[in-house]
């Protein structure tokens, strides 16, 4: 049987990369990818919970299941709004958008 | 190592990897190859978790309907420069970031006991799924169908081009 902690770990792993990326990349594209991979780790997190320790429930699977239908919510909204952006400024890089920064 | 644990570790490899394709490849077309990689190795974790539905809908959805989409925003919104710089300037600082935070994730990790049952994970029935979606968590579940109802009707709204608008 594969250890709990094993899932944990991978988990922890994607979630950090999906960190990174949100705070490396420029194009908003990109950083929603990150972000997806963020939900992803959490998603993992929870359905191995949910199966290790109390598998006659299913808290964890809904749960996953809930994550992934905000994430396609978020993601089409997500879409919309860049799209709008890139109409209005020609750029999707977020670091070029700045007139709200001081 | 049993069987199972083998090929665990060979999804494990294969998810982390596509993952960093995602974050620190040079190309975005790179980038979102990877991603579609990444969410189906996450099915095949799915899979070997026993949850065969969560496998299904993350194919279906995710591999689906998010990496499409996402391929869509990028094809739309191409830079102008023909090899566009995809990472700002902060990047030791976000290798710190996130180095620091598996850290943390992986002390929290490792020191604690996590409770266990001792039981193989058994195969979780659709009927079972069904069953708890829509006695016990049938509100939260509209409530879902609702949001994700309000957020495509967003983007329909946000998507339109302005000549659409002054009709």
């Amino acid at each position: 049987m594969i250890p709990l902690n094993s899932f944990l770990v991978l988990s922890a792993i994607l979630f950090s990369l999906g960190v990174y990326g949100v705070l490396v990349r420029r194009h908003a594209v990109l950083i929603l990818m990150s972000i997806e991979l963020m939900l992803n780790a959490a998603s993992i997190n929870m359905v191995a919970f949910a199966v290790y320790t109390s598998p006659q429930r299913f808290v964890g699977i809904i749960f996953a299941i809930f994550i992934i239908t905000v994430a396609a919510a978020e993601v089409g909204l997500a879409l919309a709004i860049i799209l709008r952006l890139f109409r209005n400024r020609t750029t999707a890089n977020v670091d070029e958008v700045h007139e709200l920064k001081w | 190592m049993s069987a199972n644990e083998a090929v665990f570790y060979f999804i494990a490899v294969i998810t982390v990897i596509s993952a960093l394709g995602v974050v620190a490849s040079n190309r975005v077309a790179y980038a979102a190859i990877s991603l579609v990689f990444t969410l189906v190795a996450v099915a095949a974790l799915y899979i070997l978790l026993a949850t065969e539905f969560l496998a299904l809908v993350q194919l279906l959805l995710y591999a689906g309907g998010v990496a499409v989409l996402l391929l869509f925003a990028l094809m739309l919104t191409r830079a102008r420069e023909l090899v566009p710089v995809l990472d700002n300037a902060q990047k030791p600082f976000a290798a710190v970031a996130g180095l620091g935070l598996l850290g943390v994730l992986l002390t929290m990790v490792y020191q604690t006991t996590w409770p266990r049952n001792a039981s193989e994970p058994t195969l979780v029935s659709l009927n079972a799924i069904g069953d708890a979606l829509f006695r016990s968590w049938a509100l939260p579940f509209e409530v879902v169908s609702l949001v994700l109802l309000v957020a495509l009707v967003g983007a329909i709204v946000l998507a339109r081009s302005e000549e659409e608008e002054e009709e």
